[in-house]
């Protein structure tokens, strides 16, 4: 049923927006990663079209990856806070919930266990998706509580390292030493260890990237989801660097995520056996269909 | 409260403790260990849980929760949003203090705070009402032209600590199972055409339309609550009861103030004082027309509370064209308890007698 919920009626067609009709007919819904994944993700402006956000800010093209990344836009819900981030997300064409501050995880946990009770032979896939002040501040206890209570979705943080939309406030993932508002004379504390707290409470996959290389990123983002559908909480740490708070010229954007990839943001991954065994599982399914796909037009 | 949500074959319910309110939550658990309930966790804290039921709504589940006091008041961010992001929830409050000094005893201002967010409130007086309104109250939310939460509210150790008599529907009947496609907006469960990619997200552009926007959907969402005047109709008979119409001097109460009203209204008809009585059952909608039309011939309205700010009693003056003729008070609060002789002073002022007050 879920791709028919955007399909309309034949005869209506002609009276619908034209980027509706689009989005319908050209659209990634229903297609493979290979059709619609981030390799042709600039066929897809369904994705994410004219982004509201600064030129260059890092964390709009990363949730153009994430959407470009979903194993199933049509099963998708996503849920986001206040930020940046929502600006973008919510113009995609998935659904996206917009709850209060910093609860996107609280919510989730309702929304994922209500999809369960209403669609045990279904997979539909939850994503948070909030910044670092969502994530780990505001809603930190509803964060570490949805990961204890081992909650079957993914959240995804949108580390900035600043409350960028609010005009640049030192936040919990801010590095020691960052003069930024509200830390006039540098900030105090360390950058919180989130994929340690991550995995002490209890998820089952994570992942700390720079995302530069966009196959990688898109192949860790559904692992994530792949995993939670199954075994339970994952959680996706992203540097999407804020360059106006940070005063990143747009040019060197990239340069700057090379260089995070380097120290705060080296590349991380943990999973547990029960989680490996998902993605060896899933994945080696994907290859098959590719070759079997291969074979076909040979 | 627990019996009526066995009744209302809810699908999911979540719980956190707070006193008074614990019990209720902890028999909801039995329930769901009975397999009466499909889903049932304990949450964080009360934001999470009040976060959660706004999550779980966005699927298209029948859900319950219940809080007190300063629980309510720590989800409140999330409950105010509730209407506007049109949840059909049930909400019990059982009521405590919120103001400092802290204590774990009854009163109700807490409801001051919950008048103003959309929801439809009820207010029970006792454990029969407690069952009877919860139950009328999830039918009452999840009528397509209501569609916002329903908060039961009762009196937090004067009706949960207490015993009483409650006439209960048969325990082998239940109410029809949830509809999520009888909506205004659609369940967003993917499934469901016509397509609704956000549901409510915010209007904060500045120019002419997001006001609009705002505005508009405000409007709609009290309007809701307007139209749930006619199923109180329906479920409770209306939104106020009325006894001895005819009487000059009124005593007006909501909760267990009114058990209270109700029992100083028996005294004075056993004196033969020209005394009536009102009960409000509807604290939103607040029931205007009713109380203007009981009151119009009153010389004198006494409203007892439970609280120290007496927000029934400002209600009530603003409803009628004479609030001058509106006593404020007997009030108390903080676990004191209502002694009817406190409201027979009031009676015998009002009506120009003496009265030797003795507590
Ligand atoms: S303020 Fe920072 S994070 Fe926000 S859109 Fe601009 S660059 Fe991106």
């Amino acid at each position: 049923m879920s791709l028919k919920y955007i399909t309309p009626a034949e005869r209506f067609k002609k009276y619908l927006p034209k980027d509706y009709v689009e989005l319908v007919d050209y659209g990634p819904f229903g297609k493979t990663q290979d059709e619609a994944g981030p390799g042709n993700m600039g066929q897809f402006k369904e994705l994410m079209e004219e982004h509201p956000m600064c030129s260059g800010c890092w964390m709009a093209y990363f949730i153009r990856l994430i959407f470009a990344s979903l194993p199933a836009p049509e099963e998708t819900v996503t849920l986001g806070t206040a930020g940046c981030g929502r600006l973008a997300i919510s113009q995609a064409a998935v659904p996206f919930i917009y709850g209060n501050y910093g609860d996107q995880n609280a919510m989730a946990s309702g929304l994922t266990r209500a999809f369960r009770i209403r669609f045990p032979e279904k997979h539909k896939d939850v994503i948070t998706i909030a910044g670092d002040g969502g994530t780990m501040d505001i809603g930190f206890s509803m964060t570490m509580h949805s990961w204890i209570r081992g909650e079957k979705f993914t959240t995804i943080m949108l580390d900035n390292e600043v409350y960028g939309n609010t005009g640049g406030q030192e936040s919990g993932m801010s590095p020691k030493g960052a003069i930024l508002k509200m830390a006039p004379l540098g900030k105090k504390g360390e950058k919180m260890p989130a994929t340690a707290l991550a995995q002490a409470a209890g998820c089952v996959y994570t992942v700390r990237l720079s995302p530069t290389n966009i196959k990688k990123a898109a192949k860790v983002i559904r692992r994530a989801i792949f995993v939670a559908r199954e075994v339970g909480p994952t959680f996706v740490h992203a540097y999407t660097s804020c360059n106006i708070e940070y005063s990143i010229p747009t040019e060197d954007v990239f340069a700057d995520a090379k260089e995070k990839e380097k120290t705060r943001f080296q590349f991380e991954e943990y999973m547990t056996d029960e989680a490996k065994a998902v993605i060896d599982r899933v994945e080696a399914e994907e290859k098959a269909a590719k070759r079997a796909k291969k074979a076909e037009v040979v | 409260m627990a019996e009526a949500v066995k009744r209302a074959n809810v699908d999911m319910a979540i719980a956190y403790p707070i006193t008074p309110q614990s019990e209720v939550m902890h028999l909801v658990g039995d329930i769901y260990a009975q397999g009466h309930i499909k889903e049932y966790y304990r949450a964080e804290e009360e934001l999470g849980t009040m976060s959660a039921i706004a999550g779980a709504a966005r699927a298209g589940v029948r859900l319950f929760t219940a809080t007190s006091g300063p629980g309510l008041l720590r989800g409140l961010e999330a409950i105010v949003s509730w209407s506007g992001h049109r949840v059909p929830a049930v909400l019990g409050i059982l009521t405590r203090v919120v103001n400092a000094p802290l204590s774990i005893q009854p009163d109700n201002i807490e409801m001051a705070y919950m008048m103003h967010c959309g929801a439809v409130m009820l207010h029970a007086e006792n454990q029969q009402d407690t069952f009877d309104y919860t139950l009328a109250a999830f039918a009452i939310t999840e009528k397509v032209d209501v569609y916002i939460p329903v908060a039961v509210a009762t009196e937090g150790f004067f009706v949960t600590h207490a015993k009483g008599y409650v006439d209960m529907t048969a325990d082998d009947i239940c109410l029809n199972d949830f509809d999520p496609v009888a909506a205004p907006v659609p369940a967003m469960d993917n499934e469901t055409p016509p397509a609704r990619i956000q549901r409510d997200a915010p209007v904060q552009k500045s120019n002419f339309m997001s006001y609009l926007i705002h505005s508009v959907w405000q409007q709609e969402i009290w309007d809701s609550n307007q139209r749930a005047m006619k199923y109180i109709y329906e479920y409770l008979g209306g939104p106020i009861e009325v006894q001895n119409p005819e009487a000059d001097v009124f005593v007006l109460g909501s909760g267990c103030a009114a058990a209270q009203c109700r029992e100083a209204h028996r005294y004075a008809q056993e004196e033969g004082l020209s005394v009536g009585f009102v009960k409000v059952k509807a604290i939103r909608p607040f029931p205007v027309d009713e109380i203007r039309e009981a009151l119009k011939n009153a010389k004198a309205v006494i409203v007892p509370e439970h609280n120290i700010i007496g927000w029934l009693c400002k209600e009530v003056k603003a409803a009628i064209p004479n609030g001058g003729i509106v006593v404020e008070g007997p009030r108390v609060y903080g676990g004191m308890t209502l002694p009817v002789e406190l409201i027979m002073k009031e009676i015998h002022t009002a009506l120009g007698l003496e009265y030797d007050l003795k507590l």
